[in-house]
């Protein structure tokens, strides 16, 4: 298993950098630009200075090449530097910077990790956490009323979008009932019970409607693999032995089903990271996926590019720690 | 004895000092709190250009004068606007003076001086710098200072209207000792500072997170002790114009929000709830539809919408451009997509008032489907089988486009639809303003290169002087291949009579006679078709109920007066 693990990671290293030469080519081609938000009273020359001062008038491989240099030499040196209080060199080394805020793009992915997390990561968990019992049911008792309530409701979530139940949401408990707030505050501390309470309340929308929409996938995922096993022969050969129907359904039966759903779980896990665009976007949640937007918008290439790529490293790592799980978890698979 | 007179004047000091608080007191009123649906990105308005950085910096870093809601300049840290009148404008037009306020203070307590003026001046123009505002000082060739409170600038030519270096929200005066270190190429890098510029403003930067949220707090240091009237400012950013309105209309979670380009009747709904009030201010925006006066035909390849391609098949005939401006009702295109946000106009110069012109209202602001027809008839177009007319192998079928936009996008199917009924067909195409907008001469979707055959967007001029705005229509500044499709002469008109008027309102200084220059020139791009004038669009934000003070100004910052703005009790 461990060589199996160090021989995917070696393989990574030459795929991840196929994938950011290709986003980069990709972004270069893309006919935006990042003086195209600004107002047109400002006069092409300028406009052609300020394309001059980002660097966007030379070759596209130099560019290419200090974007590398930037985020693989720099940007770890400087986190090195920053955890260790050591100093390397002199110092002043070129981050990767960010053209509409001219700020190094790391402090911002940083910045913005906290609200991302706990919005859309606590999201997924409640998804989670609801799928998993209400697929058991639903498969324990298919065609039940219970199971057509359960698909009726996961259809509704999986195929209603986000930017819909959002503002539905808002209309009906911010603007109506006004009891949860519609924008979330991130400069809100959690110090005292009351904070926590106003955090809670400004989490509750947008965490229901990414919970909702995360909890109809999985769900569908656990019913369909409990289907799969509730028919095996050592269900029929565990409850013949007279173990109690507790027992079958949540231990012989809910363990093996939940093999691949762990699987699905976690290559769900970059969607954590990259944000819910639209959801953080309507409840002005302001994570990574709002970062994400406003930079295709405003065409911060670089801030793009980083985030693109660090959402690349992720997919890949977890589909790693997914394949990695599942020889762990099913001791019938074996890499090695 | 001694102290007691320190005592009386302390008291005296005391006293006026209330005399002002009687109504307002710094800091009483609590949290301001601003949305802002587009998240600002720096603090800077020299590193960004954009709308949303010029406004919400204004709140901290402040020019030597402004522009008030009428238009009109108005001293921030000078003693007076100067004029040829008081001396301060040179009578050879190539020098002004301005006189700085005495006892103004940055928000560390450091003393505003002349220096701090001189130093803005060389980190814009500094080279490999990218400043977004080097326009504002153009022709510009020194700034000194005669003495600390004395700042002398140099024109390299006359200039009969001189107040664009340090006058307005655009070119702020921003401070020496905190950006010394941040000339040219190093000023990106100067992240802090960027983040957080010391102003002589009523609000100081608490917190900035980027494009995201920004943290206020009343300048200790502002020079009337009574402002502002918030202890703090909160500035959110994010989200879109129809939740923002909603957020202080309808739930009145926030105090104000900027820019509400919101459908009218969606606003109307919101505004029942009796939380908050809109209010407009007309600058000098106008949505208009260019006209390609060369020909577009994809046939052309490379040489299309240049002069190389030849006069437009259909659209050099004059009669055809005047018969496009007369099938269009303006007012219904503003009642569906503008509201109060809008006007029907017919010039490109809509404001200031002084230079309004109203000499084609009579025949544009109408519109006339039968005289259209007629003009159409008489000049020998035809209709086709199809309905289309045409002439000489020349059909009156236009690739129109524009930006991606819900309320461009229903302006072109109103127009599409008057122009049917003149025999005229139009091909809608919208591009995403991040690339319409986005100059990238690589593309062939940009509103320069023009590869089409009408579009529309809006563009306006800053402060209130049009000189600048009206000499893009000349000959020289069509965009093409040569200058990169740089140029800001979109419909590619050219009028030798009209680049001879504007070289005399370039060196006209009397006012009254700028003016009727400005209106002349105006009139000549709507007589002759160089587009259509549509839409004089305002500024729309709304506000709390609650928020006393706001004076909406579209000349300026909408946050101009924000130390005088507090919260009804």
């Amino acid at each position: 298993m461990f060589t199996y693990t160090l021989r995917r990671l070696l393989f990574a290293i030459p795929t991840l950098l196929v994938i950011s030469f290709v986003i980069f080519a990709l972004l270069d081609l893309a006919p935006s630009d990042p003086t195209g938000d600004l107002p047109l009273t400002i006069p092409p020359e300028v406009r052609e200075q300020i394309r001059a001062s980002l660097g966007l008038d030379q070759p596209f491989l130099i560019r290419y090449l200090k974007w590398l240099q930037q985020f693989f030499i720099n940007e770890p040196l400087n986190i090195f530097e920053s955890l260790t209080g050591w100093q390397i060199g002199d110092g002043d080394r070129m981050r990767v910077l960010s053209w509409a805020t001219r700020s190094p793009v790391v402090d911002l992915i940083v910045q913005r990790l906290p609200q991302t997390l706990w919005v859309v990561g606590l999201a997924y968990l409640f998804g989670v956490m609801i799928a998993i019992p209400i697929g058991v049911i639903s498969a324990y008792k298919q065609y039940s009323i219970f199971d057509q309530i359960g698909t009726f409701l996961a259809m509704v979530g999986y195929s209603v979008p986000t930017f819909f139940t959002g503002v539905l949401l808002i209309v009906i408990f911010s603007s109506y009932l006004q009891w949860f707030p519609s924008v979330y505050d991130t400069n809100l501390r959690v110090t005292d019970f009351q904070s926590f309470v106003l955090q809670v309340k400004q989490m509750a929308l947008p965490v229901t409607v990414l919970a909702l929409f995360n909890a109809s996938q999985i769900t569908r995922f656990v019913r369909a693999s409990m289907l799969d096993n509730l028919h095996q022969d050592y269900v029929r050969t565990a409850r013949a032995k007279g173990v109690k129907e507790k027992s079958v359904l949540l231990i012989h039966v809910l363990r093996n089903s939940l093999i691949p759903v762990v699987t699905v779980i976690a290559l769900g896990v970059p969607t954590i990271f990259s944000g819910a665009i639209i959801t953080e976007q309507i409840f002005r949640v302001n994570g990574l996926g709002q970062l994400l937007i406003t930079a295709v918008q405003g065409a911060d290439i670089p801030l793009v590019q980083t985030l693109t790529f660090i959402f690349a490293v992720l997919i890949v790592l977890f589909n790693l720690i997914a394949d990695v799980l599942y020889g762990i978890l099913d001791p019938r698979i074996r890499y090695d | 004895m001694k102290n007691l007179k320190l005592l009386l004047a302390g008291t005296v000091a005391a006293l006026a000092a209330t005399g002002t608080a009687a109504y307002a007191e710094r800091g009483t009123d609590g949290d301001l709190k601003i949305l802002f649906w587009q998240a600002v990105s720096t603090l800077n308005p020299y590193l960004s250009g954009g709308t949303k950085e010029v406004y919400s910096s204004s709140m901290v870093i402040e020019p030597l004068a402004r522009y008030d809601e009428k238009g009109e300049l108005v001293p921030m840290l000078v003693t007076e606007i100067p004029t040829i009148e008081n001396g301060g404008v040179a009578k050879d037009l190539l020098s002004m003076t301005w006189k700085l306020k005495p006892g103004v203070k940055w928000s560390d307590g450091t003393p505003f001086t002349a220096d701090d003026v001189i130093f803005t001046w060389k980190y814009c123009v500094a080279p490999d710098g990218g400043c977004a505002q080097k326009a504002q000082y153009e022709g510009v060739t020194s700034v000194e200072a005669p003495d600390p409170m004395t700042v002398k600038i140099t024109f390299s030519e006359p200039k009969p209207y001189p107040y664009s270096a340090f006058v307005g929200a655009q070119s702020p005066v921003i401070q020496k000792k905190q950006f010394e270190n941040c000339v040219g190429a190093k000023a990106p890098g100067c992240t802090s500072a960027n983040f957080g510029p010391i102003g002589t403003g009523p609000f100081t930067v608490k917190e900035f997170k980027p494009n995201d949220v920004i943290t206020f707090e009343a300048n200790k240091n502002y020079r009337d002790p009574a402002k502002p009237a918030f202890a703090t400012a909160t500035l959110k950013g994010g989200g879109d114009a129809a939740s923002a309105a909603r957020a202080v209309l309808e739930t009145g979670e926030f105090d104000y929000a900027w820019n509400m380009q919101v459908e009218p009747e969606v606003l109307a709904t919101m505004l029942k709830a009796g939380k908050g009030q809109l209010v407009t201010s007309f600058g000098t925006q106008v949505e208009r539809i260019n006209l390609n006066w060369y020909n577009p035909d994809p046939k052309l390849g490379d040489k299309r919408s240049t002069k190389e391609a030849g006069p437009h098949p259909a659209l050099s005939d004059p009669a055809v451009r005047r018969a496009l401006s007369l099938a269009i009702d303006r007012s219904i295109i503003d009642e569906a997509g503008y509201g109060e946000a809008g006007k029907p106009t017919c010039n490109i110069v809509p404001a200031p008032e002084a230079y309004a012109s109203t000499k084609n209202d009579s025949w544009c602001l109408k519109q006339d489907v039968d005289a259209a027809n007629k003009l159409l008839d008489d000049a020998g177009w035809k209709k086709g089988g199809d309905g289309i007319r045409a002439k000489n192998g020349a059909r009156l079928s236009f690739l129109y486009q524009t930006s991606t936009n819900s309320v461009r996008q229903a302006t072109q199917e109103l127009v599409k639809d008057m122009w049917s009924q003149i025999g005229v067909d139009a091909e809608l195409r919208n591009v995403s303003a991040s690339v319409f907008f986005g100059g990238d001469p690589a593309s062939p979707d940009t509103f320069q290169k023009f590869y089409a055959d009408v579009e529309m967007y809006t563009n306006n001029f800053d402060g209130t002087d049009p000189e600048k705005y009206l000499a893009e229509w000349l000959c020289d500044k069509v965009p093409n291949p040569e200058n990169g499709w740089q140029g800001q002469n979109i419909p590619r008109y050219c009028n030798p009579a009209f680049d001879k008027l504007v070289g005399e309102l370039s060196k006209t200084a009397d006012i009254s006679k700028r003016e009727e220059l400005a209106k002349q020139l105006n009139d000549m791009l709507t007589e002759e078709g160089a587009h259509i004038p549509l839409i004089h669009r305002g500024s729309v934000s709304s506000h709390s109920v609650k928020l006393d003070g706001v004076r909406m100004n579209a000349w300026d910052s909408e946050l101009w007066n924000v130390a005088d703005w507090s919260r009804k009790k």
